[in-house]
């Protein structure tokens, strides 16, 4: 259909992304199943299926509601934390079911690590930051060797080499992302969740956390929450689309997932109109 | 010139409101001179009376049943001995109880709501209720005896609330986000607690603590209660007989003789000193540590 084929320049440069088949190439890091998600008995989140391949950036969007940062949560099981949250169906990592019995959630936050949207860095030095993670699980090795390589990995060294005692909570709030990421990055993880990093950051902050997202894909699977499209378009290879379904009485709102695709395909022709819609910015 | 013509209509009932203002702007200013002023007439008048008796006598002297050679050593001792016991129990059992209570019990729970309701609670029970029970529970039923430990136990209970919820405070500013931080990198609820919640919120831990102690320094009634006794004439030991600071002037106010008057404010003085000094430090820590995020 010509007709809803969208003008990519208008809207976002897809940079970056790989296609569909190359994607679908790599091993499956995740595979989800008919997940959904409650709090104290209202759905927040139902039926969603797709799954996350190897080195690469899968980005969530949707409008504010639509449940993408509860998802993220599922890959790591921080929704734990929220007594009232239950969740329903399957993550499989790497074949695994994340939510059987015998799974330690302590033990899959080690291998999925997270970012949050908000810098948080542990009231402590920028040293101790990063050397929190390697501590609490007594991980072998030179622990300063550690901390330089994350920092490295994160570009954030040069900048605070010499001041690696200083107060973390003195850094500039990209400098705190970075820190944040490194501190990921030092439990050695082999997944990355990032719930919307840069929207508290400033431009030039976010380009460098997304350049370092183009970096870290080489060894990491990524996975990102994003509230800017043009975001997702420069990093994600592949881009999920969520929305908000309101129930007929008005009662309960839900998000689903519309549409899983590349993101060149849901940046230029996606499928569903409401992906359209909220791509071209005509809604949300 | 015609937008200009209607002046006179925003001066309405200007002067009327603004007398009102300035009305209860007095009244308020009045209520703060009669506390500060109440509190400062009580202390120019204990500083003029007592500063006569200020001396290394008082300080290092014992008690003695003539004013020129008497002393509040053993007291002051003993005050600070109670001091340490309450400091020893209260802060562990109050900062462990907060704990449980922010980080561990769940409040859909009603046994926790009761738990929490009743703390507030406590908080407001006078303090000789506790010396009755002291009395009973420690004193004799449990048989401590009437020495330091027991009164310092029984001061425990009394600040053991406010510790509580001073810490409770301090725990609950420690912003969420810290946890969930440390939580994703893999910690257990104990590493989440004992390596971040706690460090970032020991300075609001202190800055309570201290003030709940220098509450149980100055605290008579309870010990009057469960013996500390008027005259003691030699060293205190955690075990053995003692009088406290407080006790000392109460007991040197009953005294016929007017020179006991100026020591029992001379006593006051110092322990006055004592507790200003302990609140300086809590409001120093306080200052020190601002919240950082």
């Amino acid at each position: 259909m010509e007709a809803r084929r969208i003008d990519s320049g208008k809207i976002a440069e897809v940079s970056h992304g790989l296609e569909r088949t190359e994607v679908e190439r790599r091993e499956k890091v995740f595979s989800v199943t008919d997940l959904s998600v409650a709090y104290s008995g209202n759905v927040a989140l139902e039926g969603v299926n797709l799954d996350v391949h190897k080195q690469t950036v899968t980005a969530f969007i949707g409008p504010s509601g639509c449940g993408k940062s509860t998802f993220i949560r599922c890959f790591n099981r921080m929704n734990d934390l929220v007594p009232s949250a239950r969740v329903s169906g399957t993550v499989l990592y790497h074949g695994e079911d994340l939510y059987a019995r015998d799974v330690d959630s302590v033990e899959i936050r080690r291998r999925i690590g997270m970012v949050f949207q908000k810098p948080n860095p542990f009231p402590k030095s920028i040293y101790d930051n990063i050397a929190f993670g390697p501590r609490v699980l007594s991980m072998e090795g030179s622990l300063d060797e550690r901390v330089e390589q994350a920092l490295r990995r994160a570009a954030l060294w040069d900048e605070v080499k010499d001041r690696l005692k200083d107060g973390a909570l003195g850094l500039s709030g990209g400098q705190q992302q970075r820190l944040c990421i490194a501190r990921a990055l030092a439990v050695e993880p082999d997944v990355i969740l990032m719930d919307e990093p840069a929207s508290a950051l400033d431009p030039i902050s976010t380009t460098r956390i997304e350049d370092l997202m183009h970096e870290l894909k080489r060894d990491y699977t990524i996975i990102i929450v994003t509230h800017n499209m043009q975001q997702a378009a420069r990093v994600a290879d592949m881009t999920a689309f969520f929305s908000v379904i309101v129930d007929e009485d008005g009662g309960g709102r839900r998000g689903v997932l519309v549409e899983y695709d590349s993101t060149t395909k849901i940046f230029t022709t996606p499928s569903d109109k409401r992906t359209e819609d909220y791509v071209t910015g005509r809604f949300g | 010139m015609t937008s200009l013509a209607t002046p006179v209509s925003i001066q309405g009932d200007r002067p009327r409101r603004l007398w009102r203002n300035r009305l209860f702007t007095l009244a308020m200013l009045l209520c703060m001179l009669v506390a500060f002023g109440t509190l400062a007439v009580l202390l120019v008048d204990t500083l003029i009376t007592g500063w006569p008796a200020i001396s290394s006598q008082l300080l290092t002297g014992l008690p003695s049943t003539v004013p020129a050679e008497a002393g509040a050593r053993p007291a002051i001792l003993a005050t600070l001995y109670l001091g340490l016991v309450v400091l020893l129990f209260s802060v562990p059992i109050g900062v462990m109880t907060a704990i449980y209570l922010e980080e561990y019990a769940n409040r859909e729970r009603w046994w926790n709501r009761a738990i929490e309701v009743n703390i507030q609670n406590l908080a407001a029970v006078p303090a000789i209720v506790y010396g009755i029970l002291g009395l009973a529970f420690i004193v004799r039923g449990i048989g401590v005896g009437r020495v330091v430990l027991a009164g310092g136990l029984i001061l425990t209970l009394v600040v053991l609330p406010t510790v509580v919820v001073s810490s409770r405070e301090a725990i609950r500013s420690v912003p969420d986000s810290i946890r969930q931080g440390a939580f994703a990198l893999g910690a257990t609820k104990w590493q989440v607690v004992w390596r971040q919640v706690l460090p970032a919120s020991i300075p609001g831990i202190a800055t309570g603590s201290i003030l709940a102690l220098s509450r149980a320094v100055g605290e008579t009634a309870p010990l009057i209660m469960v013996g500390a006794i008027t005259y003691v004439a030699f060293n205190p030991t955690l075990f053995g007989p003692y009088t406290a600071l407080p006790v000392q002037i109460y007991n040197w106010t009953k005294q016929p003789d007017t020179d006991f008057q100026t020591l029992a404010a001379a006593g006051a003085i110092v322990l006055l000193v004592i507790v200003l000094s302990m609140n300086a430090v809590a409001i120093f820590l306080r200052n020190r540590y601002r919240k950082q995020w």
